[in-house]
């Protein structure tokens, strides 16, 4: 599947719930489904600060796809960082940077988790795309 | 005392409702609503007298720079100052603390001096002082804390030294909401002859504050905590230290005499006041203090103890949830964790339920790391809530229990 094919069944899913709350519930079951960081890489180097809770996020590339796994002292923002890793983990460098996530707009992730300052969601797209661009520079 | 319900339709914004359900607006610390009449304060200003204060000889100008005079007139009647030149506006608390810390500096500090705050302080009453000790190579000390949040006194007693040169503390918590013993700091410091500025941003608006009696050096606070609009605040400081302290800004309508060789400044507080100053702001601040005097403070006080009596009985019964900060004298504000659940998990669930708290570390990471702790949620209460509103913060905490364990 590609990354849109995976954003479309993700929308699909969150459409199937009108009220926010169902929407939590089904963020916080994905969040179950997140690939746990090595506790060793759960260290300063790996942190992704937003505002309020801690991201951990660890990249590994086996010099064609990039895997990632993560964890999160919160339980929403470990949902939704599972959410970033099953649209971009296991992908090419190429793959992700060229990504346009479109699915977090159309789940309303944006107006309902106040991204910009609260859980660091930006912060963490910009972080999994800067080391797909750093990934990206050494294959070449 | 007026009764609640009138009291909630002085609020437009109290009737509102988030995601379909009624608001429960329990962040007031952070910033309080406003009633109607500062909202018609405001359009009143920009619809009838609006023009720049102290300045223009024109009809317009002579209106507003008097509305801007009285204002200051009514914060020193608030707080009982003894002149209203004592009283200088900023545009809040933090711009008061650092104003007093550049000029303070400037004026007394030389390396080795010392400066006392506490433990408890808001970072806004800490970094304008690391600023300050950073650029005079001076010493910042910290009151330690004991485990129910209180100030340890006899260590600030043992502070106090001939290289202490002033003492800068809160009158109340923001993250825990205790109260602080002022009259006690104060009373030490000034044995020794040491000044001591009170930050009054979460005391202000939750009972009767008497500068005079407190006899405080600088008392300083925001007009948003006090139900007035955002960006405006108040130094009130002595007048032997108002005449003393040099400006803190330099610009327009401070001064007496400029010439590029040298510029004379104008007297305080004017000298205090560089630039066009939110003056819409201060009327505004008037508009809200005589709010609260109409309600009275005695009322006021009376009434949040109430709540936060009911409060704290209704949420200690929660299984698992612990309180930060059981002092037997606190204002209104209940800092707490549930469980093991993460701060941000219960906030954004209560939000989904129209209840709207602040989660974190309500900027005052030393506080936290005291208690161990990474944040707290925290409900800040006033007088316009309601126990059926702290009913709902509990139903709403059941609710994030029922989600996340």
């Amino acid at each position: 599947m590609t990354i849109d094919d995976i954003q479309d069944k993700i929308i699909d899913e969150f459409s199937m719930f009108d009220d926010w709350m169902d929407k939590y519930n089904l963020l916080i079951d994905i969040g179950k489904d997140l690939p746990v960081i090595d506790p060793k890489f759960k260290v300063k180097d790996f942190l992704i600060e937003g505002c309020q809770s801690k991201v951990w996020l660890h990249p590994d590339f086996d010099g064609k796809l990039i895997t990632f796994t993560a964890d999160s002292d919160a339980i929403i923002t470990r949902g939704i960082v599972a959410l970033l890793i099953k649209v971009l983990s296991n992908r090419t460098p190429e793959e992700i940077i060229s990504s346009d996530l479109y699915f977090i707009e159309k789940i309303g992730l944006r107006q309902n988790l106040s991204p910009t300052r609260s859980n660091g969601l930006l912060s963490m797209v910009r972080q999994i795309k800067l080391y797909a661009m750093a990934f990206n520079a050494i294959k070449k | 005392m007026k009764d609640i319900n009138d009291i909630r339709a002085d609020f437009p914004i109290l009737s509102r409702k988030i995601y379909d359900k009624p608001l429960v607006y329990f962040d007031n610390g952070a910033t309080t609503q406003k009633p109607q009449c500062v909202i018609d304060a405001l359009k009143e200003i920009y619809t009838t007298y609006y023009a720049n204060i102290h300045r223009g000889v024109h009809y317009l100008g002579d209106l507003s720079s008097e509305a801007y005079e009285n204002a200051r007139e009514k914060v020193r009647f608030f707080i009982n100052a003894g002149k209203k030149e004592e009283i200088v506006f900023t545009s809040g608390t933090t711009g008061s603390i650092n104003g007093i810390a550049f000029s303070f500096g400037e004026r007394y500090i030389k390396p080795g001096d010392e400066i006392i705050i506490s433990h408890l302080e808001h970072h806004a009453n800490i970094v304008p002082w690391q600023m300050m000790c950073e650029r005079k190579g001076a010493v910042l000390k910290v009151i330690p804390i004991d485990d129910s949040g209180h100030i340890k006194i006899e260590d600030y007693l043992k502070m106090l030294s001939p290289k202490t040169r002033l003492v800068s503390v809160s009158q109340v918590s923001n993250a825990l909401g205790t109260v602080i013993p002022v009259y006690e700091i104060i009373g030490a410091a000034h044995s020794m002859g040491i000044p001591v500025l009170i930050d009054g941003a979460q005391g202000v608006q939750h009972g009767v504050v008497d500068v005079k009696k407190m006899d405080c050096d600088f008392y300083v606070f925001s007009g948003h905590k006090i139900y007035g609009p955002a960006g405006i605040g108040v130094i009130y400081g002595k007048e032997k230290w108002l005449a003393e302290l040099p400006p803190f800004q330099g610009g327009g309508d401070m001064v007496d005499q400029v010439t590029f060789e040298k510029t004379t400044y104008a007297e305080f507080p004017f000298k205090f006041e560089a630039g066009t100053m939110n003056f819409p702001g201060a009327i505004g601040l008037s508009a809200a203090l005589d709010y609260v005097l109409s309600i009275g403070r005695e009322n006021i006080a009376l009434r949040e103890k109430e709540l936060l009596l009911y409060a704290t009985e209704n949420l200690t019964a929660i299984k698992g949830l612990r309180i930060f900060g059981n002092s037997n004298n606190k204002i209104p504000i209940i800092s707490f964790l549930l469980k093991d659940i993460h701060p941000y998990d219960t906030g954004m669930i209560l939000d989904k339920m129209g209840v709207a708290v602040r989660t974190g570390t309500h900027c005052a990471q030393p506080v936290m790391n005291r208690f161990g702790i990474d944040g707290t949620v925290r409900a800040s209460l006033c007088f316009y809530n309601t126990k059926e509103e702290i009913d709902s913060l509990v139903s709403g905490l059941h609710k994030v229990i029922g989600m996340f364990e």
